[in-house]
């Protein structure tokens, strides 16, 4: 029964603490539960029943017309595991995870750099870079299918105006995952610039005095005080990045809509495909299942990465 | 923004003045200049976008690509909001934001207190399960959650989209902490006056609260605006569907008329945008303060 965390949160309000802790040392009382059965409830309906009834469908043969469903054991998983689009997509998952991670996180550090030093702009600055991250995904879609437009558009009518080739950057298989990645780049680096915004402004001013008295120039100062000083937050930002983009659905599918899908097929689009075009129930669970192990373990193999660092 | 707007001419004068942090010198003067460029760079879509939408129609699709035009006009704008649907789509995301914000913080808020200022049996392993839900992707739940709001007949029902937001147990985690803070010797105070519970919450523990509760609830309020997956595969009748679904998904809405699929684009930014810019501040420490991503 100790789930009771430790009290120093830095967010807290900063009052004197009384000796012995915060502990509720109050005797037990049903009291308590009335406070969380609300939420609890909620929480049972629409989080753990779905969850269970989920695995559920997996062993069966439901379908979405609502035909009578039948048990099938773990048919679904082993025609899953045999689906060359599940592990195409699976693949496509995994690539835009591995090639959007390294921008978004470099980014958004480069451009918190950025604004922590030029503070006269931090206004300005803070608008720009975070400006894309409030926008509605079909906003962000729309305006970059126009600016990848071929012909017309901004970049290829960039390219032609210089005398370059164009590039169909959302049919072609070279390039469309890549043109993926810099539109969610764009949209979503605001947030990670904000985390580490907010660490590097925490960060106090003594501390680069002290080095710039001992004679180190700005790029020592970087490397020597800095960026070790953003260690944690750049754990937490590469937690938060990994599985945000293993989630990756919106904007692969929203750009693509219409085009050759298997170079920008997210495995949650075919999830979707399989329940709601396919109207396979239980194979879209088993499916979303696969998915869910793959977070899952990633969590996981961070969770102890990180713990190890912090010994 | 804090107090580093000194007045500007300080910046001019060097070293000499005394106030300012940053000295111009040519390092500082180049640090501007490429800070300045790359906040151009990252605003170009959406000048992009403006400038696209200001266009006549047939102006949008010559070639050499221009940034502006030499006849703006506002067509673009008129006839997308005399379509209506646009309008609609976003009273419907404002609706459902409003719900799942307002749902979100008394269910978390009443929950996070429980968990952190009441002792009852259970209260350990109830919160290890609700603390574990923050390891299900909502999109994982995507076909047995439509399965049962079609046989709770919520589909294409703002409940039905809205509900299924609600359970947020990283928001109950985050006000837990928050609360695990707050000193009980404030409550106790509040007790021997003879307050109950309910009443310790709301004129104790929630008027220390203010900046996690600001944070909580614009994070949520963001995130649902913004939400695609779940209103997408949650309602069929367009007159029923968020910004983003039916913006996004509306085969041929705008069909090829850029002017117009640009002014729908700037339309539908403008609510937020103009949100963030007012409340920068505390959209940012808020943000930044719960630290969590879809």
């Amino acid at each position: 029964m100790t789930t009771r965390t430790s009290t120093e949160d830095a967010r807290a309000p900063s009052l004197p603490e009384p000796p012995g802790g915060t502990a509720p040392r109050r005797p037990a009382s049903w009291t308590g539960l009335w406070f969380v059965l609300p939420f609890v409830a909620c929480y049972a309906l629409f989080l753990v029943w779905p969850t269970l009834t989920g695995l559920g469908y997996s062993l069966t043969d439901q379908s979405l017309s609502g035909a009578p469903a039948g048990f099938v054991g773990l048919a679904n998983w082993q025609e899953a595991l045999a689906d060359p689009n599940v592990w195409s997509s699976l693949r496509n998952t995994l690539v835009f995870t591995a090639l959007s991670v390294p921008p978004l996180v470099l980014v958004g550090l480069g451009m918190a750099l950025l604004t922590d030093r030029a503070r006269r702009l931090g206004w300005f600055l803070r608008f720009a870079f975070f400006a894309p991250f409030v926008l509605p995904v079909a906003v962000v879609t729309l305006i970059w299918v126009w600016i990848y437009q071929p012909g017309i558009g901004l970049i290829n009518g960039t390219l032609a105006a210089l005398g370059l080739g164009e590039v169909n950057w959302l049919t072609d298989e070279r390039f469309a995952m890549l043109s993926v990645v810099a539109t969610t780049t764009w949209w979503t680096a605001g947030f990670n610039y904000l985390l580490y915004l907010a660490a590097l402004q925490g960060i106090p001013r003594e501390v680069h005095e002290a080095a710039a008295l001992d004679g180190a120039g700005s790029w020592q100062r970087l490397r020597g005080v800095t960026l070790p000083l953003l260690r944690r937050t750049t754990a937490l930002v590469l937690v938060l990045q990994l599985v945000a983009s293993l989630k990756v659905f919106d904007q692969m599918y929203l750009m693509t809509i219409g085009l050759p899908d298997a170079a920008t097929r997210p495995i949650i689009q075919y999830v979707y495909e399989s329940g709601f075009t396919g109207f396979r129930i239980g194979y879209a669970s088993a499916v979303s299942y696969l998915f869910f192990a793959v977070v899952i373990v990633a969590s996981i193999v961070q969770f102890r990465l990180f713990s190890r660092k912090e010994d | 923004m804090a107090a580093t707007t000194t007045p500007r001419a300080g910046a001019r004068t060097g070293p000499a003045r005394r106030a300012p942090r940053i000295r111009v010198t040519p390092g500082s003067a180049v640090l501007y200049a490429v800070a300045a460029a790359c906040a151009l760079l990252w605003l170009a879509p959406l000048l992009w976008a403006v400038a696209t939408s200001v266009k006549p129609e047939a102006e949008t699709t010559a070639v050499p690509v221009r940034w502006l035009t030499d006849n703006p006009t506002t067509q673009a704008y008129a006839s997308v909001l005399a379509r209506g649907d646009l309008l609609r789509w976003m009273a419907n995301s404002a609706i459902i934001s409003v719900l799942v914000t307002a749902l979100t913080l008394v269910l978390c808020v009443l929950a996070a207190y429980g968990f952190a200022k009441c002792r009852f049996p259970g209260r350990g392993w109830l919160f290890a399960v609700v603390v574990a839900g923050i390891l299900v992707p909502p999109q994982v739940l995507i076909v047995p959650l439509f399965a049962q709001m079609g046989l709770m007949g919520l589909v294409d029902t703002y409940w039905g989209i809205a509900l299924p937001q609600v359970v947020a147990p990283v928001m109950v985690f985050v006000l837990k902490r928050f609360f695990d803070g707050i000193p009980a010797a404030y409550e106790d105070a509040a007790r021997m006056d003879g307050a109950g519970p309910l009443r310790v919450l709301w004129s104790v523990v929630l008027p220390m609260s203010r900046p996690v509760l600001a944070a909580v609830g614009i994070f949520t309020f963001v995130g649902a605006w913004n939400n695609f997956l779940w209103p997408f595969v949650a309602t069929t009748d367009p007159a029923m569907m968020t910004l983003p679904v039916g913006l996004g998904t509306v085969q041929g809405a705008y069909g090829l008329q850029y002017a117009q699929t640009m002014a729908a684009a700037v339309i539908s930014a403008l609510p937020l945008l103009v949100v963030f810019l007012f409340f920068q501040r505390q959209i940012v420490s808020g943000i930044a303060g719960v630290g969590i991503k879809g």
